[in-house]
């Protein structure tokens, strides 16, 4: 049991680790131009939680992040890395759209249901057609397909609205997609007007409903077997008579239909059409919630919510004390960097004991191989 | 004679094991000496300390009288040290020069290719390596790819000689013409350190012998004048049962017949052409043959892991040619593959997790999709106490248990199933005798059950003491079937070469009598 | 077909295959020695940034591309290290770099220089005419008015190639692209060889940045490379990393964004001409349009237990 917990503990504490020091560098450069970091990550913390409002806006703002997640997360646990989800989402956007301003007649709750399948079905294609087919049979790697098609989506789905006579554009003279039904718009999460100004939706119990579909599908199918010992060791996987190539398409593929979902609850709950600005980046940070939250569901829950407050926060943080919003990224990048970078304490633990070893006695070398 | 490299109280270690344990070693001028031991037994780690690639926690090695310390191979390259690496350490994308010169090349900031190729073509006429320089490594045989390896050392004017394993990976033949140069070099007063795990080719060309076990030197002794079976008992430490008891065969029905098949191995080329044999229940139909011949591709084909392209296979007299690899499995074919880290285990994984591995689709460890934990729990548990594996903890991850337990994991899985045919190949690589023994009773044992085994083994001892009958395998052709009990290590080692004994005359490589001095009778003895 | 006569259309192709070739060239000199480099985007950024500002600050454009040529090597050098000496996953390190990049440069943009900008008084590298070469008929339209950079990109692309294939230190960079272990036992030093790669890159990549700051334009914008790092990252694949390769398949993107310019979308929407470098990466990756592998050890940190 000391293992387990070990390991528990390690997968939970790289990432906070990663995150304090972080939060400390981040410190070093506010109070090196001049500010007091303790008054400019209080704003931070305020803009993001300090009120009903500040807090729906940043549950608003981790939706789709929770949601892409939860997809790079059964990817990587594949072994498969999605970093195209930005694309997949927009495509699944671009799909329940289409699907929101047709068929008017249907009744809300299924037309809602069309919309948001359309979108998930649109993803996941994106996702699992070509990059998925080509890494099961040609080898060609993912980074660089789910990469160049994200960049096709984006646009595929700005052609469909910035031509004037494209398939999606609105008639008139700003480059946008007709708006979705009524019918199709999401209920606010709950009857109070703050919740509704930050458009918080139910969008947002549909969300963690799907963290604990993915952790059911990870932990307790056959599916998710699957995909776990292909993520390990394929050939073993193959030796166990598992389908490899199929699982692989199937993994990448359904990475996008959590991307298509996501696009889809945005357009429904918050967006209602398509404009011609295509820099959401929810498909690159919820790469790096899916990292900071070493793909465990529901540790993407708490990681999309972090992510999305630092984005709310820092609007505050700029209002507020001046200090350019910008920050969070640059907290961000940090945060990934020493995530990744997860050996430097051994190798720090390490340099010092040499350093020590080193100083200690004349026979220094001996101390130095042996540590 | 003097000594050139002198190795004194060597000591590494690793986290759980102690790789060296004190080690010592004394190479003479213009000697061919050889490094004898299982494996495992410390060979590959002490040649890595000598290469710079390891340092030492203890102990000292001195060239030529002198005390050295190589931090790295670059100091054992520039104190003469050349060393052929088992698994060889090119760049196929690379050409022979290219490879050859690499880290000392001709030329000041450019690089003088004309000039790399003069050389490496002086060199191997020098040497009588023969090979184009300008051809990419990747297109060059295994024996080729190992010449330059030869070439690489000479270039740095290496004053010895180390080959680790040199013979794993090559036929017969190409075994031969590497003999044909070390003798050449031994001529030339260059020493030869020569690790391997096989007794006859260290009869065959070595002048004194080094034995290690377990980590520890056990002994040095010439070649002259000392028995096979000394030195077997010298690696093993104790007497080596070489012919295992067991009990008379009780063969029953065919259950696998392989019927002129041919299989395509992963570069897409036949590895397996038109081979035929039948299994019968109750019996250990064993393959030999050098690594290479096609013999694993055969079993990978029957566990429908390898894309048969002609012939059929039936088992139970059931056409299973194109059968899935996991209905296989559910109609009663296990198999243990050689390699237990790379195919038979996701080493992430728990022991649950592992054991119903090949399982997980059926009841009562999944239904309609869904795991049941508590379920594979329950029967792992049951295989850890039946198979006495260690520790005993289901929740432990495979990677973190020793060689023998993870293989004793796998065969758990594969024999839990209760199969009717069961393919083993090479199950006791790299294992200690102890585990050996265990996993060759329980072959045994379940021989005796009336399973049909399929057991593939690099190790011909391995396959002569356990098979009934013995298909001997060579260049993807099943040359013949022949009686195990009977079978000489003579005849098998003609016929794995790809000679029948009654066509010609013997090639006497790797073979018992062709290196054996008349003045030692008692090996021949031993050994049968 | 008469817009295939216009100058425009062929100096814009070469114009804007510089901030592609130049990233990508790097990329190829990071990939050769095995570590694999997605972080493109963020060091142009980077070098953008530092070129405007210190030619700015010193007046001198030199000066300034000087500057982005040392912030690109310095952020190329904490990534090697990680990479390198922490065996950090390479393709979320360059994820890191990428939106550490935008953060920083936008926030140093905000706080250093308001939200203005950059000064328009920002010195800029200056335009070459060399008339023997704009003189020749097809020749001198690519060579109409380009900045001096254009020049320096071309015998970039040039002397890399030079290096890779025809220096000792381009072998032995190669060969820890394909084969570190092998390398290492030969006595070179991988993770010397892995540093000067992936710095090397940093330094070009920088100056790909600084051409977009400081060489066609005087001033730095927030997110200004607005995705080229990933389109070089392509023409590195596309172009089998090799530098020909890489500079032929930067030069097809650009004639691609190039065309769409000088058309404006009359004859092929603009959207869809732009997926043509990422439709060609994905073509080229499934063996459609030509095969292209990575080095061997590309991604794969070296360590070994000593």
């Amino acid at each position: 049991m000391n293992n387990v917990w070990r390991s528990a503990l390690r997968g939970i504490g790289t990432p906070i680790v990663a995150s304090a020091i972080a939060i400390v560098i981040g410190g070093i450069i506010v109070s090196l131009i001049g500010y007091n970091p303790l008054t400019v990550y209080g704003s931070l913390i305020t803009g993001a939680f300090g009120t009903l409002f500040n807090l729906s806006s940043t549950l608003t703002g981790a939706v789709p992040l929770l949601v892409i997640g939860l997809g790079i997360a059964i990817a990587f646990r594949a072994g498969l890395f999605n970093i195209g989800a930005e694309g997949q989402y927009w495509v699944g956007a671009m799909a329940s759209v289409w699907v929101g301003y047709h068929f008017n007649q249907l009744p809300s709750v299924l037309h809602i249901i069309l919309a948001l399948i359309a979108g998930m079905i649109a993803g996941g294609l994106w996702g699992g057609v070509i990059p998925g087919l080509t890494k099961a049979y040609v080898g060609a790697h993912e980074v660089i397909t789910t990469m160049m098609m994200s960049y096709i989506g984006i646009f595929l789905v700005e052609y469909m609205i910035e031509e004037p006579n494209a398939p999606m554009r609105l008639k008139g003279y700003i480059p946008e997609s007709p708006a979705i039904a009524n019918n199709t718009h999401l209920l606010p999460a709950l009857p109070i007007t703050a919740v509704k100004q930050a458009q918080l939706s139910v969008s947002i119990y549909i969300a963690i409903a799907a963290a604990i579909v993915a952790w059911l599908l990870l932990k307790k199918t056959t599916f998710g077997f699957q995909i776990r010992s292909i993520g390990f060791n394929q050939r073993a996987s193959r030796y166990a008579g598992m389908r490899v190539p199929l699982y692989t398409i199937l993994a990448l593929g359904i990475s996008g239909v959590f991307a298509g979902l996501a696009g889809g609850l945005q357009m429904l709950g918050v967006e209602y059409q398509l404009n011609d600005s295509f820099t959401s980046q929810y498909g690159y940070t919820a790469i790096v919630v899916a990292l900071l939250a070493r793909n465990n569901p529901f540790g993407v829950i708490l990681a999309a919510i972090f992510f999305s407050a630092l984005n709310t926060g820092g609007q505050n943080m700029q209002q507020v004390s001046g200090v350019p919003s910008s920050l969070t990224d640059v907290l961000t990048g940090l945060i990934i960097f020493f995530v990744a970078a997860e050996r430097l304490i051994p190798v720090f633990i390490g340099w010092v004991r040499r350093r020590r070893s080193q100083g200690r006695a004349h026979d220094a070398q001996e101390g130095g191989t042996l540590a | 004679m003097d000594a050139f490299l002198e190795v004194a109280g060597l000591t590494k270690a690793f986290p759980g094991v102690i790789a060296n344990d004190h080690v010592d070693l004394t190479l003479r001028q213009g000697e061919v000496h050889a490094i004898l031991g299982e494996n495992g037994a410390g060979k590959s780690t002490l040649m890595k300390l000598i290469y710079g690639l390891y340092q030492p926690d203890s102990g000292e090695i001195r060239l030529e009288g002198k005390p050295v310390h190589f931090n790295s191979p670059r100091d054992a390259i520039r104190a003469g040290i050349g060393m052929v690496h088992q698994h060889f350490m090119l760049i196929p994308a690379l050409t022979v020069a290219d490879n050859v010169v690499l880290g000392d090349e001709p030329g000041g900031f450019r690089y003088d290719r004309k000039e790399a190729i003069r050389r490496v073509r002086a060199l191997s006429e020098q040497y009588r390596l023969t090979v184009d320089p300008t051809v990419k490594i990747g297109s060059l045989t295994v024996g080729l790819q190992q010449r330059v390896e030869i070439l690489k050392a000479f270039y740095r004017e290496a004053k010895l000689l180390i080959l680790d394993e040199p013979t794993a990976l090559l036929t017969p033949q190409e075994t031969e013409e590497l003999f044909v140069v070390v003798r050449h070099l031994k001529d030339q007063g260059i020493p030869v350190l020569f690790i391997s795990h096989k007794l006859d080719e260290v009869r065959d060309i070595a002048d004194r012998v080094t034995v290690m076990r377990a980590g520890k030197t056990v002994g040095s002794v010439q070649v002259k004048g000392t028995t096979s079976q000394e030195l077997a008992n010298l690696m093993v430490g104790r007497d080596v049962v070489l012919r295992i008891d067991k009990q008379p065969l009780n063969a029953g029905a065919s259950v696998l017949d392989v019927e002129n098949v041919s299989v395509q191995g992963h570069d897409k080329h036949e590895r397996v052409k038109g081979v035929s044999f039948s299994v019968r229940a109750g019996e250990i139909f064993g393959i030999a043959g050098i690594d290479g011949n096609g013999q694993f591709e055969l079993v990978d084909a029957i566990a429908g892991l390898a894309k048969v392209v002609g012939g059929t296979v039936r088992f139970n007299g059931q056409d299973i040619t194109r059968l899935s690899p996991a209905k296989r499995t559910q109609s009663g074919i296990a198999y243990v593959p050689q390699d237990r880290q790379a195919d038979g285990l996701v080493l992430d994984f728990d022991l649950v997790e592992n054991t119903i591995l090949r399982d997980f689709r059926r009841k009562p460890f999944s239904s309609g999709g869904w795991l049941r934990a508590s379920a594979a729990r329950v029967y792992a548990e049951s295989l850890i106490k039946r198979f006495d594996v260690r520790p005993p903890n289901a929740s432990r991850k495979a990677g973190e248990l020793s060689g023998g337990n993870q293989q004793k994991v796998i065969l758990a899985r594969e024999v839990g199933r209760n199969p009717s045919l069961l393919i083993v190949a090479q199950p006791t690589r790299g294992l200690d005798v102890g585990a050996i023994e265990g996993i060759h009773r329980e072959l045994l044992k379940l021989r005796d059950s009336g399973k049909a085994i399929i057991l593939v083994s690099l190790e011909l001892d391995e396959i002569m003491s356990l098979s009934d009958r013995i298909g001997v395998i060579h260049d993807g052709q099943l040359l013949e079937i022949v009686d195990g009990p009977s079978a000489t290590r003579e005849q098998l080692g003609l016929l794995m070469t790809g000679i029948h004994p009654e066509d010609g005359m013997p090639l006497a490589v790797g073979t018992e009598t062709s290196s054996s001095a008349p003045s030692s009778p008692k090996e021949t003895g031993g050994q049968s | 077909m008469s817009f295939l006569a216009s100058p425009q259309l062929w100096a814009g192709t070469l114009s804007l295959a510089v901030p592609l070739a130049l990233p990508a060239l790097g990329g190829t000199f990071s990939e050769r020695t095995g570590v694999v480099n997605i972080a493109m985007e963020g060091i142009m950024l980077i070098g953008a940034f530092f070129a405007a500002a210190c030619s700015h600050w010193t007046g001198s454009a030199w000066l300034g591309l000087l500057a982005a040529m040392v912030a690109g090597a310095l952020i190329a050098w904490v990534f090697a290290w990680a990479a390198i000496r922490l065996a950090a996953d390479q393709v979320v390190l360059g994820m890191a770099i990428n939106i550490f990049g935008a953060g920083i440069t936008a926030f140093l943009l905000n706080t250093i220089f308001g939200y203005n900008g950059t000064p328009t008084s920002t010195p800029s590298l200056p335009n070459i005419t060399i008339p023997a070469i704009a003189n020749v008929p097809v020749l001198g339209w690519f060579f109409h008015q380009q900045s001096v950079l254009v020049y320096v990109m071309l015998a970039l692309v040039i002397a890399a190639h030079y290096f890779l294939f025809h220096t000792r230190l381009g072998l032995r960079m190669r060969a820890v692209g394909e084969n570190p272990l092998a390398a290492d036992t030969l006595g070179l030093n991988v993770w010397r060889l892995r540093y000067t790669g992936v710095i090397i890159g940093g330094v070009l990549s920088a100056i790909g940045g600084a051409y977009l700051s400081i060489g066609i334009l005087n001033s730095f914008d927030v997110n200004m490379t607005n995705g080229r790092g990933y389109i070089a990252l392509a023409a590195m694949i596309f172009g089998k990393w090799t530098p020909y390769g890489a500079f032929g398949a930067a030069m097809l993107f650009a004639f691609a964004t190039s065309l769409a310019d000088v058309l404006q979308g009359n004859v092929i929407p603009t959207d869809l001409l732009s997926m043509l470098p990422y439709a060609l990466t994905v073509l080229a990756l499934a063996g459609l349009v030509g095969r292209s592998t990575a080095p061997a050890a590309d991604g794969i940190p070296y360590t070994l237990e000593r």
